[in-house]
C-alpha cells in the first residue's frame, strides 16, 4: 500500500508540495512514483533562481528503466534543487517525502494552486492501480 | 509526470496505425515499424467489405484493452492465434505479416483481465504472487521486476538468477532433410554443429540482408533441430520458416508444451544440478558452454543472455513453478526482464527489435561474427547482398558507449561524430556493474574513441568501447 503523508498536498502527476513555516514550498515525488519508477540512478535538478509556472517540467529523474520530467505543482521561483541527489539519487526511493525532495520553491503571489488533498490522492492511486 | 512502461523492455502498446489506404490494400499494411510484430494489428478489411470509417475504433476498445489513438482505431492482438479467438480471420499472408478481416458482427470478446491482457507462461501466477510488476511484453504478461532491478542484476553478477523466458518460441524442426533447410535460412553455418546438443547462434535474414531475427539452433538429431526464436517475432518467423520448410519436407511444430527457465550466474550451475537425479547432475556439469543435453527429459543448456555462466531450461510446463520454487529455495533470486536487459546490454548482447531489425544488416548491428560466408558454395538466404555489402564496405558499426559524466543513454538518442556524420543509440541504460551510463550505438564507420551524445537538448561526451562491457563479473572496458 502506498505511503501518502496527511500533512502534504498532491499533484495528479505524483508530485507532493510541502509548505514550510516561512511560506516557501518544498516539492518531491511520491512513494507511488518512485515505487512505479524503480531504482533511481540519476536526477536532474533545477538551478536556484529559476522561474517555473505551474506544470513546467522542472526535474528530470532516470530510473534504470526510463527517463521521467517532474512538473511543478505550482508557479514559484526555485530556492534551491536538493544537491545531495546528484551523489544520492536512491533517497527518492527510500526517503520520498525526506531526503528525497527535489527543489525548494518561493510560491508567486498569484499562486492559487489547484492541489489534491492525501485523500483525493489515495484515491487517484488506487484507481490507477498501484 | 507521467508514469509509464519502459521502453527497452516493453515495446509500446499502441503505435499509431500508418495512413489509412482507401484503395488497394498493401502486405506493408499491417507492417510494424522495424519489420517486428508488435502483436498491434489495423483493422484493415472489415468481412464483406472495406472498413467504414472509425470501425477501427469501435472494435479497439473491444479488443484491445480500450486503446485508441488520436480517434483511429488499433487493434492490439496478442497473437495468430489469438486472431482466431478474436474473430479475425487472415485473408492473406505476406512475408511481412498478415492481412485480416475483422468480423464485427461475430467476434467474441476475449475476457477482460484488467489492464493486462496479454499471453501468460505457466509461471503467471507464481510471479504474481511472488509481488512481480507485470509488464506488457511482446504480447506477453511478464515479470519486470520482483523488488529492486539493481539488486535482482547484481545477484546474478554475484550469485545466482533466475528468470522466466517462456515467451521465448521453442520450435523443433524435424525432417530428413532439417539441415539443408538450415544451411539455407541461417546466415550462420549449421555445419558447424556436428555433435549432437551443440548449440549455435546466428540470424535469419531477408533477402537484401536484413535481419528478420536472431535465434539459437540446438542439434538434438541428424534429422531434429531445436530453434528458440524472440517472442516478439514469433509469428513473422514461424510463417518465415514454414515457407521454407516446405520445400524440404521439413516439419516446424512450436513446443508451447514447454517453458524455458534462464538460471544465471556463476553460482547458477551449482545450485541448478541440485534439482536433478545424480546421473542427471554429473551429466549437466559436464556440459561444456553452448553445449545442451537432454537431461532427466528436460533439455538442460549451458547458455543464456547475461554474460555470466549458467543453463537455460527447456521443461514441461507443468514442471515449471516446482521447479523455480525449488531454486528460490536453494538461494537463486527471482529475476525480472528488467535486470535481464541490464546484464545482456552490459554483456554486449543485442536485443533484436532495437539493436538490429529488417532495416539493418548483420555487418552493422556487431553480428559479422555470426555470418559464415565460408563455405563458399553454401547459398544462404541474404548472402548475395552481404558480399556486395562487404564488397563496397560497410557505412556504419554498432559500437558501445560509455558516458563519462551522469546521466543516462537511452536508445534513440542521437550521437554526434566528430569525424563526421552522426548515429543513434540503439540500447541504453544505467549499468550497476560500472555504476554509470553505457549503451549500443550505430554510428558511422569514420567514428573514433569518442562521441558526444544530445540527452535532451544537451551534448554530453562518451567513449566509444568494444563491447562487452562486463563478462563473468569482470569489467571489461575503461
Amino acid at each position: 500500500m502506498s505511503n501518502v503523508p496527511s500533512d502534504l498536498k498532491y499533484t495528479k502527476t505524483h508530485e507532493w508540495l510541502r509548505t514550510l513555516p516561512d511560506g516557501t514550498v518544498e516539492v518531491g515525488i511520491t512513494d507511488h512514483a518512485q515505487h512505479a519508477l524503480g531504482d533511481l540512478v540519476f536526477v536532474e535538478v533545477p538551478e536556484a533562481g529559476r522561474t517555473l509556472a505551474a506544470g513546467e517540467p522542472f526535474a528530470v529523474v532516470e530510473s534504470v528503466k526510463a527517463a521521467s520530467d517532474v512538473y511543478s505543482p505550482i508557479a514559484g521561483e526555485v530556492i534551491a534543487g536538493n544537491p545531495a541527489l546528484a551523489a544520492e539519487p536512491e533517497a527518492i526511493n527510500s526517503d520520498a517525502y525526506g531526503k528525497g525532495w527535489l527543489m525548494r520553491l518561493r510560491p508567486a503571489a498569484a499562486a492559487a494552486p489547484q492541489l489534491l488533498a492525501p485523500k483525493d490522492y489515495e484515491k487517484l492511486v488506487v484507481e490507477e492501480g498501484s | 509526470m507521467i508514469l509509464r512502461t519502459p521502453h527497452s523492455v516493453c515495446p509500446e502498446r499502441v503505435r499509431p496505425p500508418p495512413e489509412r489506404r482507401r484503395r488497394k490494400l498493401r502486405p506493408e499494411t499491417l507492417r510494424h515499424t522495424n519489420g517486428r510484430s508488435r502483436g498491434l494489428w489495423r483493422v484493415v478489411d472489415v468481412l464483406g467489405g472495406h472498413p467504414p470509417k472509425g470501425s477501427g475504433a469501435a472494435l479497439a476498445p473491444d479488443l484491445s484493452g480500450h486503446r485508441t489513438e488520436g480517434g483511429k482505431g488499433v487493434l492490439r492482438l496478442p497473437s495468430f492465434s489469438d486472431l482466431a479467438e478474436s474473430g479475425l480471420r487472415p485473408f492473406q499472408r505476406t512475408e511481412v505479416g498478415a492481412l485480416f478481416w475483422a468480423r464485427v458482427k461475430e467476434r467474441p470478446l476475449p475476457a477482460k483481465r484488467g489492464n493486462l491482457m496479454g499471453r501468460r507462461t505457466p509461471l503467471f501466477e507464481l510471479h504474481q504472487r511472488l509481488g512481480a510488476r507485470m509488464v506488457d511484453f511482446g504480447g506477453w504478461d511478464m515479470p519486470l521486476q520482483y523488488g529492486s532491478q539493481i539488486a535482482e542484476h547484481h545477484a546474478v553478477r554475484r550469485g545466482a538468477g533466475v528468470f522466466d523466458v517462456s515467451h521465448m518460441c521453442i520450435v523443433d524442426l524435424k525432417g530428413a532433410r532439417v539441415r539443408s533447410l538450415l544451411l539455407r535460412l541461417l546466415a550462420n553455418d549449421i555445419g558447424k554443429l556436428k555433435v549432437p546438443g551443440k548449440a549455435l547462434y546466428g540470424c535469419m535474414l531477408t533477402a537484401t540482408g536484413g535481419v528478420i531475427d536472431d535465434l539459437i539452433v540446438y542439434l538434438l538429431g541428424e534429422s531434429w533441430f531445436r530453434a528458440v526464436v524472440n517472442a516478439g517475432t514469433r509469428e513473422k518467423d514461424l510463417a518465415w520458416i514454414r515457407r521454407h520448410a516446405a520445400e524440404f519436407g521439413v516439419e516446424a511444430v512450436e513446443r508451447t508444451d514447454l517453458a524455458m527457465l534462464a538460471v544465471q550466474g556463476p553460482e547458477a550451475r551449482g545450485k541448478a544440478v541440485a534439482l536433478l537425479s545424480a546421473v542427471g547432475s554429473a551429466a549437466a556439469l559436464a556440459l561444456e558452454p553452448f553445449f545442451g543435453g537432454e537431461i532427466d527429459g528436460w533439455l538442460v543448456a549451458r547458455t543464456g543472455y547475461t554474460g555470466e555462466d549458467g543453463f537455460e531450461i527447456m521443461l514441461p510446463g507443468a514442471d515449471a513453478e516446482r521447479v523455480w520454487k525449488a531454486l528460490n529455495s536453494a538461494g537463486v533470486t527471482s529475476c525480472g526482464l528488467g535486470a535481464r536487459d541490464t546484464l545482456r546490454l552490459e554483456a554486449g548482447m543485442n536485443l533484436y527489435g532495437s539493436d538490429m531489425d529488417e532495416s539493418t544488416h548483420p555487418f552493422e548491428s556487431g553480428l559479422a561474427w555470426t555470418v559464415a560466408l565460408e563455405p563458399r558454395e553454401r547459398a544462404f538466404i541474404g548472402r548475395e547482398a552481404l558480399e556486395a555489402i562487404r564488397a563496397r564496405g560497410p557505412q556504419r558499426k554498432l559500437v558501445g558507449l560509455l558516458l563519462e559524466g551522469r546521466g543516462v543513454l537511452r536508445s534513440h538518442q542521437k550521437v554526434l561524430v566528430p569525424e563526421g556524420g552522426e548515429g543513434e543509440i540503439t540500447s541504453g541504460t544505467f549499468s550497476p556493474t560500472l555504476e554509470r551510463s553505457i549503451a549500443l550505438a550505430r554510428v558511422p564507420v569514420a567514428a573514433g574513441a569518442s562521441v558526444q551524445v544530445d540527452i535532451r537538448g544537451k551534448l554530453h561526451d562518451a567513449k566509444v568501447v568494444r563491447p562487452p562491457f562486463v563478462r563473468h563479473g569482470k569489467v571489461l572496458v575503461s
